[in-house]
């Protein structure tokens, strides 16, 4: 017998509050930092309400320190917390890269497991919100190339708040990345009550035969709209929302890839370093021989993300992507 | 009017050079107990250290960082902590790892092997952080979870003065005043980071003074007087617990030797001279007249502890050598609770590959 479970229509944003509540009152362990997170319910609302229904002990603003919230979140995670620590903008936490770099990835391989730092960094990410310089960085791949840290990327409510709840719950570091573009994009059902949507699996969420177009985040309405004006042009595409960054799904993108033999790999980072280049070298060990054209990937430049006037010329568009569907169709 | 820091913070001493109660508040805690347990582990940590040197010399150890002449330093903050309190050390400071409990197989890290990371289980000492300061803003994350746990554990933090002109410094320092976070910050000033002299590290003064910025009590003390250093640090921890938020400790030492094996202090600053000078002045000399002083040396005492540390020393330094080999599953075992996808596929295939080749 099917019960039914109560859903409520979120926004991402809502989503991700619902998320942090959810394991604020599940478990006492949980803290909520950052700057503006208490009194203000942070700068984009991820917090709002929490400080008022948890208290200033459980969700509280800190100095304006990035290095300071993350090295103390660390400490914290060490001595029995489970702190969600926000850095406002990704872009502002190349002061706490020491502090990841150092001690929350490598805590536990340098004390083979007798201090863990199971904390979860939460940064919104990515352009086109015509942000002022700096607000709208994309660098994932720092995070991925790093050792020891599982970096997560929802792009839908339902996968925001079960992501959400499986990094809490993640016994090591977890940077939990939030697509700004997207926070009041659109509304979706979210379940009220507490689930998890595992790390490290990505989602097929379009089927078709001809090519894979393999995504994440702010990308994913992007690639849907191509997908879309391909199909219209009767080409029709597997769409992967790739939603865990590392460790990456390699298995559905290689079950993917061996159906169309055709990938088109969609990011708003730069190219070279990319996590594009991550995905080729999955599909070349695991798939060679099924390809049927070279892999395209449609990314920024190699340059940092341009003041918001040209902004829009740096972000990969569905015609853009369009071209590359065509490219490798054609070849 | 210009204010003067070295007065406002003056060095606090219980005894002097000459070995002279200079500060009488505690006299009466001042047990033959207490300082022949001082006095032996400033022994034992020096023989470690100059152990650890020749074995250095002798090719059977790394690069290593001597601590010669900040015994007391070390030696007197950590015995001030309570079994159950937290430290943060830095590479430097194995006389304070070994005095609250690390074992003397510390030194393999020297010899590239993470055992000597490791505490025994239950305490909490965490292996030294090699970039400098960084463990500030950690030891203060540490003890903020205690105040949230109400948990009644204090948290001691080293560094050097060359830290103090870290971005960490400021901020665990600053994060600790905010939250009151009951954690100690004890530097070791032993006025050189490598090279470079603490007059060219900053403009002040003094380290202590620092604390003014925060807010927090700052204490100056003769690093070389483990009574001093002992009660200071046991009065600062004592007020983190209860309630009383961080204190700033800058324990004025002097490092005898080299940075590290790897570093030559005569390219830097006149060792001769600067040795002779501070030799007068050396931790266990001080200690050693005050005993004399005040009825609480013993000669045959003396004898038989310094056979029993060598014999400990000569046992670690077996142990050491007697290592089992490094398990080749430590490279790959520890990046995550359990390994991603790739990291167990790299092993398999390293692991193949290696196994492959030791046929051959």
């Amino acid at each position: 017998m099917l019960t039914k479970i109560k859903t409520n229509k979120l926004t991402p944003i809502q989503a991700i509050t619902d998320g942090l509540r959810t394991m604020l009152k599940e478990r006492e362990e949980v803290i909520v930092l950052g700057e503006d997170v208490g009194v203000n319910g942070g700068v984009f609302r991820a917090t709002d309400g929490l400080q008022e229904e948890f208290g200033e002990s459980r969700v509280f603003d800190t100095p304006l320190s990035e290095a300071g919230i993350i090295g103390t979140s660390i400490g914290m995670a060490m001595n029995g917390m489970l702190p969600v620590a926000e850095i406002q903008f990704l872009g502002f936490i190349y002061p706490a890269y020491e502090q990841i770099m150092t001690h929350a990835t490598r805590m536990r391989y340098r004390t083979k497991g007798r201090f863990t730092v199971p904390m979860v960094i939460r940064a919104p990410y990515g352009a086109g919100v015509r942000a002022p310089e700096i607000h709208s960085d994309s660098m994932e791949a720092l995070f991925t190339h790093m050792p020891g840290i599982k970096v997560v990327c929802p792009s839908n409510p339902y996968d925001a708040k079960g992501l959400l709840i499986s990094a809490i719950e993640d016994p090591d570091p977890v940077l939990f990345l939030e697509p700004l573009k997207l926070y009041r994009a659109f509304r979706d059902e979210v379940p009220e009550e507490k689930y998890k949507v595992e790390l490290g699996k990505g989602k097929l969420i379009q089927e078709g035969e001809d090519v894979t177009i393999i995504a994440w985040g702010a990308m994913i309405p992007v690639a849907m709209q191509a997908a879309k004006q391909a199909e219209e042009k009767g080409i029709t595409c597997d769409v992967i929302d790739l939603r865990t960054l590392y460790p990456i799904d390699k298995d559905i993108i290689a079950k993917s890839m061996q159906k169309t033999g055709r990938t088109v790999i969609v990011h708003e980072a730069p190219a070279t370093g990319g996590l594009g280049n991550d995905i080729i070298s999955i599909i070349n060990d695991t798939s060679f021989l099924y390809m049927k054209s070279p892999i395209e990937r449609v990314t920024g430049a190699d340059v940092h993300v341009p003041f918001w006037a040209l902004e829009e010329h740096n972000i990969p568009t569905p015609a853009r992507v369009m071209d590359a569907i065509h490219k490798v169709i054609d070849f | 009017m210009e204010r003067n820091m070295e007065e406002e913070f003056p060095v606090i001493q219980i005894i002097d050079k000459e070995g002279r109660y200079v500060d009488g508040t505690y006299k009466n805690e001042i047990s033959q107990e207490l300082v022949q347990r001082f006095y032996r582990q400033l022994v034992c940590m020096r023989t470690f250290d100059q152990k650890a040197i020749n074995l250095q010399r002798q090719g059977r150890l790394g690069t290593y960082p001597g601590f010669e002449g900040q015994e007391a330093a070390q030696v007197g903050s950590a015995l001030a902590l309570e079994e159950d309190d937290w430290m943060f050390p830095t590479y430097r400071d194995h006389a304070a790892s070994i005095t609250f409990g690390r074992s003397y197989n510390i030194l393999s890290s020297w010899n590239g092997r993470i055992e000597g990371n490791l505490p025994p289980e239950g305490k909490n000492i965490v292996p030294p952080s090699v970039p400098i300061a960084t463990q500030l803003p950690l030891a203060t994350g540490v003890a903020m979870a205690n105040k949230y746990k109400g948990s009644n554990q204090a948290v001691i933090v080293y560094f050097g003065d060359g830290a103090t002109s870290e971005g960490d410094f400021h901020e665990g320092l600053n994060f600790a005043s905010v939250y009151q976070a009951p954690v100690v910050f004890f530097n070791q000033n032993n006025r050189y980071a490598i090279s470079v002299p603490v007059w060219k590290q900053m403009n002040s003064e003094t380290i202590a003074q620092k604390s003014l910025a925060y807010d927090i009590p700052g204490r100056r003390i003769d690093g070389n007087d483990v009574l001093a250093v002992y009660f200071e640090t046991k009065k600062a921890l004592e007020q983190a617990r209860n309630g009383g938020g961080p204190t700033l400790i800058e324990a004025v030492t002097w490092r005898y030797g080299a940075h590290t094996t790897a570093d030559d202090p005569t390219k830097y600053r006149n060792q001769k001279e600067e040795n002779e000078k501070h030799r007068q002045n050396d931790p266990i000399l001080r200690l050693e007249l005050f005993m004399k002083a005040y009825g609480y040396w013993d000669e045959n005492w003396k004898d038989r502890i310094k056979d029993e540390i060598k014999k400990e020393i000569d046992n670690a330094v077996k142990g050491l050598e007697s290592m089992p080999p490094p398990d080749i599953n430590d490279i790959y075992d520890y990046m995550f609770e359990k390994p991603t996808w790739t990291i167990e596929q790299q092993k398999q295939e390293y692991i193949n590959h290696w196994r492959g080749e030791m046929k051959c």
